[in-house]
């Protein structure tokens, strides 16, 4: 009963905060509204039994990805049209076809026949999903590895790219 | 209603307001904020799946997509930094260079 309050309770906060990042007006804020977002659905991850993923979910997004998102908008504060009018020209067209989009996947969701949640048992639990997923799954992720490699190669590859365009 | 459905009806809520806001909003930043999202309301589809099948593919795969975007927020960010250079501005409407 608790857990279902919680869950609703998390949900809405997610929703709440996506909503936010909509209608504020500065990206620090937006950047606030989504680790709030992603605070939340850590929290649904959590409840559905899935702890690894919660962790990883704070650990490398919270953690990693918005902590970089948030120096950058730290280091680009520039005064600039895009702050004082939020939207686009494509606004009321984009809301629109989003709009149907939402209603035709929930609903399709809502019509489908879903079988009953079964619970997780222990297999999301850090040793089982560590031992399973570093049996059969350590390919994958050496190739992690790799795209992250190339990813910084890249990162510097732009660097110096813009060091060559200035210079 | 049961908790599935209302898991998954949340994370399609996530997915379209994260595409609403890359439409609509003009700041690049939050344009790869609501990206972000959007990846997020994948993740928390996936997560649903795999935890009511009971089976360890859909938490896989979501730690590949955080991996994913990790990379992608560490080739975007100098981009957009590299584009600023250029420009002095976020606006994504500055960007008009490929108009045809």
């Amino acid at each position: 009963m608790i857990e279902t309050a919680l869950l609703v309770l998390f949900a809405t906060a997610a929703v709440v905060g996506a909503v936010l990042m909509l209608l504020l007006r500065h990206p620090m804020r937006v950047a606030l509204a989504l680790i709030g977002v992603m605070i939340s659905l850590g929290g649904i991850y959590g409840l559905l039994g899935v702890h690894v993923i919660a962790v990883f979910q704070i650990m490398i997004y919270v953690g990693a990805v918005m902590v970089f998102m948030v120096y950058a908008i730290m280091l680009l504060d520039v005064r600039d049209p895009s702050f004082t009018e939020r939207y686009s020209a494509w606004l009321w067209p984009g809301v629109a076809a989003c709009g149907v989009l939402a209603a035709l996947l929930v609903g399709a969701v809502w019509r489908g026949a879903i079988p009953t949640f079964t619970g997780p048992g222990d297999r999301f639990g850090v040793q089982p999903f560590s031992l399973s997923f570093l049996a059969d799954y350590w390919l994958h992720f050496e190739l992690t590895s790799v795209l992250l490699v190339v990813a910084v190669l890249a990162a510097v590859a732009v660097i110096k790219l813009r060091g060559r365009h200035l210079g | 209603m049961d908790r599935t459905q209302f898991l998954l009806g949340v994370s399609l809520l996530l997915f379209s307001l994260g595409l609403v806001g890359l439409i609509v909003r003009r700041n690049l930043l939050v344009m790869l904020m609501c990206m972000e999202l959007m990846l997020n309301g994948v993740n928390l589809s996936l997560v649903t799946f795999a935890s009511r099948s009971g089976s360890v593919e859909g938490a896989v795969m979501v730690f590949l997509i955080f991996i994913v975007a990790a990379a992608e927020i560490a080739i975007a960010i100098p981009i957009v930094l590299l584009l600023v250079r250029e420009r002095r501005t976020l606006d994504a409407g500055a960007y008009t260079d490929l108009k045809g």
